[in-house]
């Protein structure tokens, strides 16, 4: 009996523990690379500046998933998912692209947005949330050009068609 | 005339039938159809002609706020008071799965007192109707960044203009007359710039008011729209476009156009655009400019 109860406090504390620690879910194994990210990244001393380097991408990449959870018609389809992994893994995604000197470490595009039912209409609504954020950052207009002009062609491998 | 009608009677069945083809090839893909979606801007403003443009040129997007999952429209009122004539043009387009565009425009070019100076009477009227239809058929001028080919579209306007009998006493040969062009428009994302190029074959003179063809010079001939515009905002883009045009009419020359512009998307369903356009010479009156208004609604 003492040990059953001993037992139980060790998993409930083992338990809270992960809770607190925000552990990711597993997913099914895949190939790590960099190309996962679908992109070369920008090299471009001057776009990273303006993005106020790896700080202000974390801001950036928070704000964005923020907005998509609260948005009536993004919110459903993010939710379901694990936001602590796409946390993590947005923020090397946009990291490495803006030649922050990430790793990527997640999915390609395809294989991340797959049978999701992205439409062009939820694509956008995404980049205006993006905007919203890099506004917010102080990112000049031509600077967030430079980027959503390196996520533009991703379109065709979140949107299925 | 019998030639162009003809050709107008094939694009006007062939549209409803691509339009119901892709109607049920999206069906088959089973996306659902959803209303909206266009980035700000990105339905373009409306040309004086009634299809998705800037002011003088016609571009390659197509009209509404749909995406290729829905259908969308678009509206428009464009003012342009020039210095001894006052031209109006409104009218409305509607976007089918951001493939096709059907549009019309009708065209209103008052001569005031001037009228009376050119022997027709002060405030007569010379008026058109055209009706248009687009089709995108390559590439993407916004999603696809890592290319450089442009959105594409071919297009073909039917106009009819009214006072036939005045029009063919100027030395006009027909009161209706279709043009055909091609457009490439091209969104340079990392560069902030909006790029257009359209070659339209046409022979109308002053856009069809005057009539098609003329005692000078009758037949088709390709003309030329170039615009440029620069995003300041996701909603406010200044620009400058050039079209050339046919010079036909024996009694007055006709000029190139050109003309400046701010478009600023008011909300996604309002876009106003202010600007300043230069038609040279009209019906023998040198120097026809002035600053104009547009008004856009679409969604
Ligand atoms: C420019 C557009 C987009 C970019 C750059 C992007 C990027 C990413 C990245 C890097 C991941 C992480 C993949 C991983 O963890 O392995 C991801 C996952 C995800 N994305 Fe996107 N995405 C875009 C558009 C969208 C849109 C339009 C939607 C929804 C409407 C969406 C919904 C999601 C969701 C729900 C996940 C989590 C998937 C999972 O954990 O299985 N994304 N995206």
């Amino acid at each position: 009996m003492r040990k059953t109860l001993l037992l139980c406090a060790f998993v409930l504390a083992g338990m809270s523990a992960s809770a607190w620690a925000q552990e990711e879910e597993p997913v099914a194994p895949y190939e790590q690379s960099d190309a996962n990210a679908g992109a070369q990244p920008i090299t471009d001393p001057d776009v990273l500046a303006a993005f106020h380097g790896r700080e202000g991408i974390v801001r950036i990449t928070n704000r964005t998933i923020d907005l998509a959870l609260a948005d009536p018609q993004l919110g459903p389809i993010f939710q379901p998912f694990d936001m602590v992994r796409l946390r993590r893994t947005l923020n090397e995604h946009f990291c490495y692209l803006l030649g922050g000197g990430c790793t990527y470490t997640g999915r390609d595009m395809r294989a991340a947005h797959a049978g999701m039912g992205a439409q062009t209409r939820d694509f956008n609504l995404l980049v205006r949330h993006l905007r919203t954020a890099m506004e917010e950052e102080g990112v000049p207009f031509r600077m967030q050009n430079r980027f959503l002009a390196v996520l533009a062609p991703m379109r065709s491998d979140v949107v299925p068609r | 005339m019998k030639r162009s009608f003809r050709f107008m009677k094939n694009v006007l069945w062939a549209a409803p039938v691509t339009v119901l083809a892709l109607a049920i090839s999206a069906e088959a893909d089973a996306r659902p159809l959803v209303w909206g979606g266009k980035l700000p801007l990105t339905r373009g403003v409306t040309s004086i002609e009634g299809g998705t443009g800037a002011g003088l040129a016609t571009w390659a997007f197509i009209a509404g706020n749909e995406t290729e999952d829905g259908v969308g429209a678009s509206a428009f009122y464009t003012g342009i008071p020039l210095s001894d004539y006052d031209f109006t043009a409104y009218g409305a387009a509607i976007g089918l799965y951001d493939r096709i565009e059907l549009s019309y425009a009708h065209q209103e070019f008052d001569t005031g007192s001037t009228g009376g100076l050119l022997g027709i009477g002060n405030g007569f009227t010379f008026e058109q109707n055209i009706f248009g239809a687009k089709l995108r058929v390559l590439g993407d001028a916004l999603y696809g960044q890592d290319s450089w080919l442009p959105q594409v579209a071919i297009g073909v306007q039917y106009k009819q203009a009214e006072h036939g009998a005045l029009i063919s006493a100027l030395g006009g040969e027909d009161d209706s007359g279709v043009d055909v062009y091609v457009s490439a428009t091209k969104i340079l994302l990392g560069q902030s710039l909006v790029v257009n190029v359209t070659v339209r074959a046409t022979e109308a003179n002053q856009f069809g008011l005057l009539g098609f063809g003329g005692d000078r010079e009758g037949g088709h001939t390709a003309q030329v729209e170039v615009s440029g515009a620069y995003m300041l905002t996701d909603r406010l883009l200044v620009g400058a476009e050039y079209r050339t045009r046919p010079d036909n009419l024996g009694f007055a020359a006709e000029d190139d156009g050109f003309d400046v512009f701010a478009g600023y998307a008011v909300t996604d369903n309002l876009t106003l655009v202010a600007g300043y356009v230069d038609l040279g010479s009209i019906a023998t009156f040198d120097d026809q400019n002035g600053a104009y208004l547009s008004v856009q609604i679409g969604f």
